[in-house]
């Protein structure tokens, strides 16, 4: 019978993890055996020998009192240090991580790749690339949890999280929801597989026939008529799109914004929330309800797309170069509420 | 009544128990002890129901596949589970209890401030527990008992709104037991007994009473807002007309994480009397155990967000919450030392509320250092949502404060009785619980770190064996849980009878008789001595 | 430790105290220090009960604070400012009617009593109406369907949540109106039956401080939901 006792570590900071456990179980470890010993050792020492012993009177410390609050405490603020260190270097991922896209539905997950690939409860990534993870949710809250690279976060509906994580040890490892989700929660689990660079290449190239992502929010943008008004290179009755994604925004009430994946997503969804100044509200029909969270990616990876003035449509760019052909962007702020 | 006495102990002294008959005085009584006993029979059942449903949550783990109930029945038993326990038996248990019962007699009084509000809250808890106890019965509910948005207020489709209606109400209960207590403790104390002389087991039920009614209300509302949101269809949580599902979680844990103090403090306050009691000896660091009770309070209110490191916060408001965190570790650190440091040059003997009392004093410690590790950003990230967190929970609830409730009924149970419990079957018990918990609970630390979510049906294969070591854990602690309700019940007939002070403690409540009359002293007492003044004790024999 | 004979003595001395004691105090003075305690901690309980609401509040007009603007324009304040007199008169003729059961004024007690619960009802009515014109115009989220917000389409999403906010807060408050009301028309029962006196008038002092406490909820009320962005020109 299997009985593993601690997980593999394939990841960058998976080892980082475990050395901080393993000082934090060392301490523990120390304390309670500290605790252990002197009441046990107290308890034999001083057991009572005859009902009329009374012990002396002992009042306190504050000696005693103070160190054993000082020094624990700053023991605790090692913890507290080297976790926020871990914390803080995984929080944003570097700007030429590769990008994969996520949506927890349930009780699934669907992933995309920007080549195209979809998968379900699958992911394939190569090795030692740093890969950031979008994460959506069609529903209720879910978590994406990947316990070898020891990374996790929610994915809660109504906006975008990310997470990123650079796969170190090829091998497969599991995926599970980490957030209660409803009846087959449990059931919402998958397979993470890590694979050489070559391996990957392989993989892309044997999978995905619809076109990359932004092919597909192409077709999209046309199925849904959003190229009746958003003429890509000339005013319509609605903002150009070419070179949006990325660039401040001037809204109507004076405020500038930042187009990031979150401002498009709302812009779709609830297209009343932000208008364009020198624009007109209840021009642009809401699409809420009509179109998944899948498919506002592929509508997002294409906007992304045509960061480029003058780049040519979509449909005549090569498949593989779309991933690259991205603006380095700033780190959106998704996911970064109070 | 006889005339010729060879042992005092044979008369039957007018007592709270004997004074009264009948179903009218006890269901419109005033008195605070038996109000007392009421919540205790009370509480029992709701621990037994909640028990029921871990059983059927641990013997499903037995398998990694979900084979015994589909999982929408799994997800009811452990939803039910955690509100039963929580609301209906932990935040209630002690206070409601042995706090209702001792707070008045310690402090030197006739009874709580308010009888009459005493009695309403526990027919509130009463109301609270039909309504959860319908919504089982009705068919369960399953969002777990932290009732996260949306899947709560806009996908569940079970019976939510009874279930939240239920623990509204059951805060009532808890907001206006609190209420009491501050009062009392403001107003009743007898002359001579100030807040310096207070026992331990006052100031920790008086701290819990400020969380109490300073933090039930803000469920109250949340849990309202909820129920609102799933009766209309309308609401503030649901992200598609631009509310916040993370909003609902900030709310909930600003309650729920004091709410934990509440599930713990009062049983450091047993503890305290327990380890004075048992080692002969005064409290080490008065000063140090009293206030280390209002600083858990205070900054149990300040540290909620650490509940909620991988929602996507922002990184200061994770980084403030992680430090506080371990702010809030530091006064339960020194009641643990202060504990210790009592026991040394004392004279310890080994009934078993002091067995309890040692059982608390490690799992509490191994409980509240493993919180650590969840105060910890880089490592709560792995652990959060896992078994790690369970077992942490449970180390601390139950290896905290369910064997504080044990060593206080068995302490009491002669002045609550008036007789005393089988000694060699109740440290039987006491090795059975010791030894349960930690083989059910100690193998989820490392299913947690291995990666084991929780509230899963299924599982990975490779994590059975451990699971299979929990669930046997699960057996032996569960029988010894039911060996006490045996012997307890046992012991009202056959046990032999107790005198006033039968371990030979300070404090006022053992200067009456056992069982107490109903107004607890006849002669209001003047207090002249520090707490646990037992050197000066002079030589009284349990008659 | 049976000792009969001080409870001979105490019960010879019974007939020295108030009728009005209860036997679990030693007099009157803690008996009324300890209701009076009683309801000001019950009073922070309310605090934090209504904070919740606030609190939630004050994170969403945070988040969409023109939404709440144009909301808060679809209240009628003449009737809030009316309800906001009508509130702070009903706590003045609260406090002349505790200091009249503190001095012994029978008549006065009754008549003041009555003008609170008239100014109490006086409220109600008036949200009775509000919500009335609100449903006319089609301003409730609450029962599905009955919402309209199409004067300004764009914030129509965040101003069901602000009216929300506005039915559960002042939904709540009017509710515990009419405890309050209740509560008046109880003590003034017990007023008419010659309960009180100056040594005692507990439930008078008890009642007043809850009076008082939801008088001052409103306060906070009128404003944030009357009165913001009537400063402002909204888009």
């Amino acid at each position: 019978m299997e009985l593993p006792l601690f997980p593999e570590a394939a990841s960058a900071i998976a080892s980082s993890v475990d050395y901080l456990y393993f000082y934090l179980t060392a301490v523990s470890i120390v304390m309670t055996a500290v605790i252990f010993a002197a009441v046990f050792f107290f308890a034999i020492k001083y057991r009572r020998r005859s009902e009329d012993e009374i012990p002396p009177p002992i009042h306190g410390s504050l000696k005693l009192e103070i160190a054993w609050s000082v020094l624990p405490f700053l023991v605790m603020l090692t913890f507290f240090w080297w976790g926020a260190q871990i914390f803080f270097a995984n929080a944003s991922p570097p700007p030429d991580a590769m990008d994969i896209y996520a949506v927890g539905k349930q009780w699934m997950w669907k992933i995309q790749y920007p080549e195209g690939q979809r998968e379900i409860n699958e992911l394939h990534v190569p090795i030692n690339r740093p890969i950031k993870v979008t994460l959506a949710s069609e529903d209720v809250i879910h978590s994406f949890f990947i316990p070898a690279f020891r990374v996790k976060h929610d994915v809660v509906p109504g906006r975008y999280d990310i997470m990123w994580f650079t796969a170190t040890k090829p091998g497969r490892y599991h995926l599970f929801c980490a957030e209660y989700c409803g009846t087959e929660h449990s059931g919402m689990v998958g397979w993470v597989t890590v694979m050489t660079e070559n391996d990957y290449e392989n993989w892309l190239a044997g999978n995905g026939s619809e076109g990359t992502m932004a092919q597909q929010g192409e077709r999209l943008f046309g199925q849904l008529g959003c190229a009746t008004c958003h003429q890509l290179d000339q005013q319509g009755r609605c903002p150009i799109l070419r070179g949006v994604y990325g660039s401040r925004v001037q809204l109507q009430n004076g405020q500038t914004v930042l187009a990031d994946d979150a401002y498009i997503r709302e812009s779709i969804l609830n297209p009343n929330a932000k208008v364009v100044a020198g624009y007109h509200a209840d021009v642009m029909p809401t699409f809420q309800g009509q179109i998944t969270e899948e498919q506002l990616l592929q509508l997002i990876v294409y906007v992304k797309s045509l960061a480029i003035q003058g780049a040519p449509p979509v449909s005549q760019q090569p498949a593989a170069a779309a991933d690259g052909a991205q603006t380095p962007s700033q780190t959106p702020t998704t996911g970064e509420k109070k | 009544m006889s005339t010729v006495l060879q042992d005092p102990r044979a008369v039957e002294t007018p007592n709270y128990l004997n004074q009264e008959y009948g179903w009218k005085s006890w269901l419109f009584t005033k008195d605070h002890k038996r109000i007392a006993v009421l919540y205790i029979i009370s509480i029992t059942v709701m621990f037994f129901i909640g028990g029921i449903f871990a059983s059927l949550i641990r013997v499903e783990l037995l398998t990694p596949q979900g084979d015994l109930v589909n999982s929408d029945t799994y997800n009811k038993f452990f939803t039910m589970h955690g509100i039963v326990m929580v609301f209906f038996f932990l935040i209630p248990s002690i206070p409601a209890t042995l706090g209702n019962f001792f707070v008045p007699m310690m402090i030197g009084a006739k009874d709580l401030a308010f009888p009459r509000i005493n009695l309403l809250s526990w027919y509130i808890y009463i109301a609270g527990a039909a309504f959860a106890l319908a919504a089982i019965v009705l068919g369960g509910v399953d969002t777990g008992w932290t009732f996260y948005t949306p899947f709560s207020s806009t996908y569940s489709n079970t019976f939510v709104i009874t279930a939240a209606v239920g623990v509204f109400i059951a805060g009532f209960s808890s907001i206006l037991t609190g209420l009491n207590f501050i009062v009392t403790v403001h107003k009743m104390r007898a002359p001579g007994m100030t807040w310096g002389r207070l026992p331990l087991f006052v100031w920790a039920n008086y701290a819990t009473s400020l969380i109490q009614v300073l933090g039930t209300p803000v469920v109250a509302i949340t849990l309202a807002l909820v129920a609102l949101e799933r009766a209309f269809h309308i609401g503030i949580f649901d992200p598609a007309i631009g509310g916040d599902p993370i909003l609902f979680q900030h709310m909930f844990w600003f309650y729920s994480h004091p709410a934990v103090y509440i599930m713990i403090l009062p049983g450091m306050g047993v503890i305290s009397e327990l380890v004075t009691c048992y080692s002969r000896k005064g409290i080490f660091g008065y000063p140090f155990v009293a206030g280390s009770s209002l600083g858990i309070a205070i900054i149990g209110f300040l540290v909620w967000g650490h509940h909620m490191f991988v929602t996507g916060m922002s990184m200061y408001a994770s980084l403030y919450f992680s430090l506080l965190s371990f702010l809030v570790a530091v006064p339960s650190a020194i009641k643990v030392f202060n504990w210790t440091a009592t026991m040394f040059r004392g004279s310890i003997s080994f009934d078993t509320p002091m067995l309890y009392a040692f059982g608390f004093i490690g799992l509490f410690t191994i409980g509240g250092l493993t919180g650590l590790f969840l105060a910890t950003l880089g490592v709560d990230v792995h652990v959060t949502d896992t078994y790690f967190v369970v077992a942490h929970f449970h180390y601390v609830m139950v290896g905290g404060m369910v064997l504080a409730y044990l060593g206080g009924m068995h302490y009491w149970w002669p002045k609550i009785s008036g007789r005393l419990y089988p000694e060699g079957w109740a440290k039987f018990a006491c090795l059975l619980v010791f030894a349960g918990f930690n083989l059910t609970f100690f193998p989820q630390f490392i299913l947690g770190y291995l990666g084991q979510p929780r509230r899963y049906h299924a599982y990975a294969p490779e994590f059975q064996v451990l699971n299979v070591m929990s669930t046997a854990g699960a057996s032996i602690l569960g029988l010894g849980y039911v060996i006490p309700l045996i012997y307890f019940l046992w012991s009202m007939k056959y046990g032999p009878k107790a005198g006033n002070n039968p371990w030979r403690a300070t404090g006022l409540e053992w200067q009456t008789t056992s069982p107490p009359p109903t107004y607890n002293f006849e002669k209001t007492p003047i207090v002249t001595e520090e707490a646990y003044s037992y050197h000066t004790q002079k030589e009284t024999h349990g008659g | 430790m049976a000792d009969t004979h001080s409870t001979v003595e105490e019960h010879s001395a019974h007939s020295e105290h108030s009728p009005y004691l209860r036997h679990h105090f030693d007099d009157m003075a803690q008996q009324f220090d300890s209701a009076t305690l009683g309801m000001w901690v019950f009073l922070l309980t309310e605090i934090m009960f209504f904070g919740g609401m606030f609190g939630a509040y004050t994170v969403y007009r945070s988040m969409y604070p023109e939404a709440f603007a144009s909301t808060s324009a679809h209240m009628n304040p003449l009737w809030g400012a009316v309800n906001t007199a009508v509130l702070i008169v009903s706590s003045l003729s609260m406090a002349l009617a505790v200091r009249a059961a503190r001095i012994g004024e029978q008549k006065a007690l009754q008549i003041l009593l009555l003008v609170t619960i008239f100014f109490g009802l006086c409220f109600l009515g008036v949200k009775a109406i509000e919500y009335h014109e609100h449903w006319v115009d089609m301003k409730v989220p609450l029962i599905g369907g009955h919402w309209d917000y199409s004067e300004a389409p764009q914030f129509a999403r965040q101003a069901q949540i602000m009216f929300c906010f506005y039915f559960f807060m002042t939904g709540f408050h009017a509710l515990h109106m009419v405890v309050g009301v209740a509560l008046m028309l109880t003590i003034f029962v017990m007023a008419r039956r010659g309960t009180f006196s100056p040594a005692y008038f507990t439930p008078v002092e008890v009642s007043g401080l809850y009076w008082h406490f939801v008088d001052i909820v409103w306060i906070f009320l009128f404003p944030l939901l009357y009165l913001i962005g009537h400063t402002k020109k909204i888009i």
